[in-house]
């Protein structure tokens, strides 16, 4: 409706075309790649020209202060924002363009390109973001069945499995506003699993949440991480949380990577005197 | 009170014998109110929805179009369909005139709730349904408009009883409703006070009833929410 029908007329667009810009030399392509992605809202620059890849299967944490551009990357990556220059790839395929125009130069991607590749990535939100008129399991069958037309049995019976697994298999039939924020994040996660993503975000997920709640939430996150070879990326100030987890933590500020690092490392000796600040700051 | 009880002795057998006229004019009023209400909603939505189009044109129009009903009058509206139309070589019934009328001009009106009330579902909420991968169809049709319609029934409940009350306008162009068959009354009995009595507590008891449902149907969307006992 307002949005789905915009589409570039000029764009032939071929989703197994190999794109451009890929490297055939390239042993596998990551799973997601920023090639000097800039995000200005206005006159302020959110994201400067940032490089980043992300492996296949690989659990990258985001840390730095509020404002540092982390939720940023997050929110690009799904298509909430448009980046305002540079491109996103998603296993070595242009993802926030693709090609048009002459000689496949790169275009803006248009919604049907999206549409079809955003579904490779989930992401769980800081407010849960529930659809308060579903009852817990229409929340998770609801795009499995209406996005990947799979069967009103088949969906339900993953997502009381997906339930179990979040430890909210008797609260199928509630109401997510009946349950406390904890148990929502839970929904929340199970809700993304059901759709099968090979890249999973979560953005901040335990800080809406009151402090008793939080370990529940991270335990289930663990368990997920543990049990699936599923691509993360992670914005959080839970260090505990974010040692467990990630293979790197990338340490953010003012739109650019300061440091990077596998995760012990960098908690215990980061090189960065801005990092040493920040993990002072959160500790 | 006194004055009124000799003409109120004389009123009582003509109205009795009028009974079947006034129920068939209740019948005109309930019917142009339904109908006018039905066009109206589907205009409503249709409208209100184009208007929130990214395409300019598109928007431009369906504003265009509620900013023109919304700003002249339902009198002239109606006038124009019943006396001027004619003129031009489209000749309608004197109920669908009617009909058109109020579908237009409450449409106008609904538009701007149903505009409202999908501007004010939570932005994260289709940002929820972005990150299933579903597209803005499926996300208007199955995340967005269930949350709006919960909005919409409270503004909608005050533009019906609003549209059951212009309906006396009806009588001007030949429509039989209610306030036709009431004048039909007062002008063979002479009892003028006693009929249009009657006629204020027809509508009072009309729209009434229109509340009533209206209250039972937002009940009924607010516990779809889980905002069991709102409002």
């Amino acid at each position: 409706m307002p949005t789905e029908d915009r589409e570039d007329l000029t764009a032939r667009a071929d989703p197994v075309a190999p794109a451009a810009t890929a490297d055939p030399m390239a042993p596998a392509a990551p799973a997601v790649r920023f090639d000097r992605v800039t995000k200005r809202y206005g006159d302020r620059t959110v994201l400067d020209g940032l490089d980043l890849e992300v492996g296949r299967g690989e659990r990258v944490t985001l840390i730095g202060p509020s404002g540092s551009g982390k939720t940023t990357i997050l929110r690009l990556l799904m298509t909430l924002e448009r980046v305002t220059d540079g491109v996103i790839h998603l296993d070595g395929e242009p993802f926030s363009h693709m090609p048009g125009g002459s000689r496949g130069k790169l275009v803006p991607a248009n919604e049907r390109h999206l549409a079809v590749r955003r579904r490779r990535i989930g992401m769980v939100f800081q407010q849960f973001n529930l659809f308060p008129h579903m009852s817990v399991l229409e929340n998770i069958v609801e795009a499995p069945v209406h996005v990947l037309g799979e069967s009103r049995e088949d969906a339900g019976r993953r997502a009381r499995d997906l339930l179990e697994l979040v430890g909210l298999g008797d609260r199928a039939d509630a109401r997510p506003t009946r349950l406390s924020g904890g148990q929502q994040q839970r929904v929340a996660i199970a809700r993304a699993l059901a759709m099968r993503p090979g890249i999973l975000l979560l953005d901040e997920v335990t800080s809406a949440l009151d402090p008793e709640l939080v370990a529940e939430v991270l335990d289930v996150l663990r368990d997920v991480a543990r049990s699936t070879d599923i691509t993360l990326l992670c914005v959080t100030h839970e260090m505990g949380f974010a040692r467990d987890v990630s293979d790197r933590i990338l340490m953010f500020d003012r739109g650019r990577i300061v440091e990077s690092g596998p995760a012990d490392e960098l908690l215990e000796s980061p090189a960065h005197e801005r990092t040493r600040a920040f993990l002072g700051s959160v500790r | 009170m006194a004055d009124l009880l000799p003409v109120a002795a004389g009123f009582l057998p003509e109205l009795r014998r009028a009974l079947p006229r006034l129920a068939e004019g209740v019948l005109v009023t309930v019917e142009a109110t339904v109908l006018g209400a039905a066009l109206a909603l589907v205009l409503a939505y249709a409208l209100g929805l184009l208007s929130r189009s990214d395409r300019l044109p598109v928007r431009g129009g369906a504003r265009l179009v509620v900013e023109f009903f919304r700003g002249t009058s339902l009198y002239v509206q109606l006038f124009w369909l019943f006396f001027a139309l004619p003129m031009l070589g489209f000749r309608l019934e004197p109920l669908a005139c009617a009909v058109l009328a109020l579908g237009l001009n409450y449409g106008a009106y609904g538009a701007e709730v149903v505009r409202g009330a999908v501007a004010a579902v939570p932005r994260a909420q289709t940002e929820a349904g972005i990150a299933l991968g579903m597209g803005a169809g499926l996300r208007l049709r199955r995340v967005v408009l269930p949350q709006a319609h919960a909005l919409m029934v409270a503004p909608f409940k005050n533009l019906l009883v609003q549209l059951l009350k212009a309906t006396p306008l009806l009588s001007l162009v030949t429509v039989p409703d209610l306030t036709f068959q009431i004048d039909q009354l007062r002008s063979s009995t002479g009892a003028t006070a006693a009929s249009y009595l009657l006629l204020l507590g027809l509508y009072f008891g009309m729209a009434v009833v229109l509340s009533l449902l209206m209250n039972a149907l937002e009940r009924a969307a607010k516990a779809r929410l889980g905002q069991e006992g709102g409002a």
